[in-house]
């Protein structure tokens, strides 16, 4: 497939956005149980949940980008009941429009005791907000690793691994920002969120070196003698039947040489994991420039990673579109 | 439940791209919107088509055929690319199974393109909005037109018959007796799909012709001569009569 940035800008960021509200609700769940420090709501869940949605929109703007009729975006709820990408479009906003009410309940400092908990834990309004927005912040990384996971003939997609690197690396990219924004504002909870930054993107390297094995041993189903129907081992295509460019040879190749794809499949091993785990270790100290860096280098990282994600995935259609003459 | 479709025999095909162009003629000129060229006289000319003739060689040199492939939506009886279209642009019609797409309701996301294994569906450059084969269904119901001409438009093109359209829920239709009868096969069959528009195979014509067939057993001139038998190189009674 061709890699579309406004895509990769999209996932990336609403995944990092996701992961520090996670990164965020966390925090104030080990807070409220006394487990952690309280650090300044004010600063460091009201401005983190600003900071979160800053990306969020971001996302949702370069998503724009891969519309050919943004001004018809708001149709796009219409299908949730079939499709993946209907229901990232309703979860999408929904969950903006949690962050946003959980941030401005910090900001404000608005903490009227709504209930109690067996344990004499008092809820209050972030709380309640907390639990919603980390339900749809899953249920967001389920709906967009599902619009590629749920495509059976894109066999490299087409497998639970997609879902759970999309939660991985989202919450480990989210968990460092997290940890480098604590840095400037909670130092005290720098070390618990980077350790988890830590954890999570281990688990990624797991999750996304076991995609990767897999996806190197996948085999075609489809070949060219299903795909013309013609029972003989050898077929050549002689012409694809034009030879300018079409939007089936635009769309579906990535048009680089197998060395870059090597290359940048290093680099986002290097760049979202590798890297960064040594820089969250030490950072989990302190230290704002450290884990800055570490989320820098990540979100590089990631941004190769989402590249070759797409850039691996070969379509069947391409069986079609071999040869000009 | 009608399910109208394209059977296309590839044994007759002769790749003369008339059917490309007279999709297109048709098509551009519709009130659907023309499907735009992008750079038409330059190096690299681009644009939409909804049907494409493309050319495979199978076997290996001296022993070789040459088969050119027709390629258009298949319009397939489980069409994965309607679920997937968030908008409900994509739809398939319950009356007749054409599967289509309401350019109004387009967003241009290209969704339905990645869940097409066939690569049946193409991004108009000039509308934004995604185009694929219609089956003509502005020339099939136009009365106004004689019945003859109520058939899409590459079928009407093809010098040699080698597009058939019909209805391949109908077990009478020429269409299902072209399937049953020909061998008429579908695309990529491993991922349900279920296309509807069928492909006949080539087909070698063979007579075996058996050794006693070139004697006439009947004859009498030789049934009622002495024997030894005549040699088969003397005349026969065919030959020195005219009657």
């Amino acid at each position: 497939m061709h890699p579309a940035f406004s895509v990769i800008f999209l996932t990336t960021l609403i995944g990092a956005a996701q992961g520090l509200f996670l990164a965020l609700f966390t925090a104030q769940s080990y807070a409220a149980f006394k487990l952690l420090p309280q650090p300044d709501a004010h600063a460091f869940y009201g401005q983190g949940s600003l900071l979160a949605l800053v990306l969020l929109v971001a996302g949702l703007a370069a998503s724009f980008f891969h519309l050919g009729h943004p001004e018809r975006a708001w149709r796009a709820a219409a299908k949730w009941r079939t499709s993946w990408l209907s229901r990232e479009v309703i979860v999408l906003p929904a969950f903006m429009g949690v962050v946003f009410l959980y941030g401005l309940a910090h900001w404000l400092d608005w903490h009227p005791v709504l209930m109690t908990l067996p344990g004499g834990l008092p809820v209050d309004p972030s709380a309640i907000l907390g639990v919603a927005g980390t339900v749809l912040a899953f249920a967001l990384f389920v709906c967009t690793a599902m619009i590629y996971a749920c495509l059976k003939f894109l066999a490299e997609w087409h497998s639970p691994l997609t879902v759970i690197n999309y939660i991985l690396l989202g919450g480990a990219s989210g968990f460092t920002l997290a940890a480098a924004f604590a840095a400037a504002t909670a130092p005290e909870l720098v070390g618990f969120l980077a350790g988890w930054a830590a954890i999570i993107t281990l688990l990624g390297l797991l999750s996304r070196g076991a995609s990767l094995i897999r996806n190197a041993r996948l085999k075609p189903k489809s070949t060219l003698q299903t795909a013309i129907g013609i029972k003989h081992p050898k077929i050549v295509q002689k012409t694809q039947g034009f030879m300018g460019g079409s939007f089936n040879t635009r769309e579906f190749f990535h048009g680089r040489p197998v060395a870059v794809l090597r290359g940048v499949k290093w680099f986002f091993i290097l760049g979202v994991f590798l890297v960064p785990l040594p820089l969250l270790l030490a950072g989990m100290q302190g230290g704002v420039a450290l884990l800055a860096g570490a989320f820098a280098m990540q979100y590089l990282g990631l941004l190769a990673e989402r590249w070759y994600f797409f850039a691996q995935a070969n379509h069947p259609q391409n069986l079609y579109y071999q040869s000009i003459a | 439940m009608t399910q109208l479709a394209l059977v296309i025999d590839l044994n007759v095909c002769v790749g003369c791209q008339a059917c490309v162009t007279s999709c297109k003629e048709w098509n551009t000129s519709g009130e659907a919107g023309p499907m735009g060229d992008q750079n038409p006289y330059g190096a690299d000319p681009t644009g939409t088509f909804f049907n494409r003739v493309q050319t495979f060689e199978v076997g290996e040199f001296p022993n070789t055929e040459t088969v050119h492939f027709p390629k258009s939506c298949l319009h397939c009886e489980d069409p994965p690319c309607v679920p997937v279209c968030p908008t409900g642009a994509s739809y398939k019609r319950k009356e007749d199974g054409i599967v289509l797409v309401d350019y109004d309701k387009c967003i241009g996301c290209k969704y339905c393109s990645w869940a097409c294994p066939y690569g049946a569906r193409e991004l108009d450059e000039q509308q934004q909005v995604m185009k694929k084969c219609t089956l003509c269904v502005d020339r099939i119901y136009d009365m106004t037109m004689a019945e003859a001409d109520r058939k899409p438009s590459c079928v009407k093109a093809c010098p040699t018959s080698a597009r058939l359209f019909g209805d391949v829920h109908d077990p009478e239709s020429a269409v299902s007796i072209a399937i049953r009868e020909s061998g008429g096969y579908a695309l990529m069959p491993e991922w349900g799909t279920h296309p509807a528009n069928h492909y006949l195979p080539r087909r070698k014509t063979r007579i075996k012709i058996h050794e006693d067939e070139l004697e006439r057993a009947d004859n009498p001139l030789k049934v009622d001569r002495q024997l030894p038998k005549p040699a088969m190189s003397e005349p026969t009674l065919d030959d020195v009569t005219t009657w």
